[in-house]
């Protein structure tokens, strides 16, 4: 375990570049990163902007699970990932994953499954604000 | 018997029972029969299918049974990313 946790929540936007250098590792031949950002459309509405909300402490605990995951599922030598929360204006990042591996497939490979795992467990929520003045939350069914 | 324990409710939950949070008596076995109760009071717009359920900051199973002092939260469908 890393001396600071993994997988983090921000309350404001984050510098990506201060993420990426904690990744640097002479072990590391390659580094793949993911960034969400907040997007002016969704299912044919169009957004003026949205909200996260997050169940901060089971967010941070399945957080680092995902994470601890990927670091045994795949050949990487490490991974992190923040996710922001509170109002967000369009183009703002959402959320960022960095993973540092020897070799480039597993960090691609790392990357992309802990975007999905992220987004498919830890308990975040999205509030979008539509053009037309409506918003609501997006809970979708699996 | 029953227990005296915390429910957080988040998202479209809040929205529909109009609290983030509310202290709740209970006489419920289990963690689904205390969704059930709350889902009755607040007209919830889920499922218990719909939803994951977690005590204390962790996953838990619906079966498991309540337990006093506790916080339960009701976990709608996630939407992060």
């Amino acid at each position: 375990m890393a001396d600071a946790a993994r997988f983090r929540l921000a309350d404001a936007p984050f510098d990506a570049a201060a993420l990426r250098a904690r990744l640097l590792d002479h072990r590391a031949g390659a580094f793949a990163a993911f960034e969400g950002w907040v997007r002016d459309h969704n299912e044919g509405k169009r957004v003026q902007g949205l909200r996260y909300e997050a169940y901060a402490e089971l967010a941070e605990r399945e957080g680092e699970s995902v994470l601890a995951e990927a670091l045994n599922r795949f050949a990487i030598v490490d991974a992190a990932c923040v996710h922001r929360i509170g109002e967000l204006a369009l183009g703002e990042q959402a959320v960022w994953v960095g993973v540092a591996a020897p070799h480039r497939d597993a960090a691609f490979a790392a990357c992309r499954w802990i975007i999905d795992e992220v987004k498919s467990r830890v308990p975040i929520w999205k509030h979008e604000r539509y053009a037309e003045g409506d918003a609501h939350w997006l809970h979708p069914q699996s | 018997m029953s227990v005296t324990l915390d429910v957080l409710y988040f998202a479209a939950l809040r929205d529909r029972a109009g609290i983030a949070g509310e202290t709740v008596e209970t006489s419920a076995a289990d963690l689904a029969t205390l969704y059930a109760e709350v889902h009755a009071r607040h007209g919830l717009p889920f499922t218990q299918h719909q939803l994951r359920v977690a005590v204390d900051g962790d996953f838990a199973d619906w079966r498991d049974a309540v337990c006093a002092g506790s916080t339960v939260a009701f976990i709608p469908p996630v939407s992060g990313g």
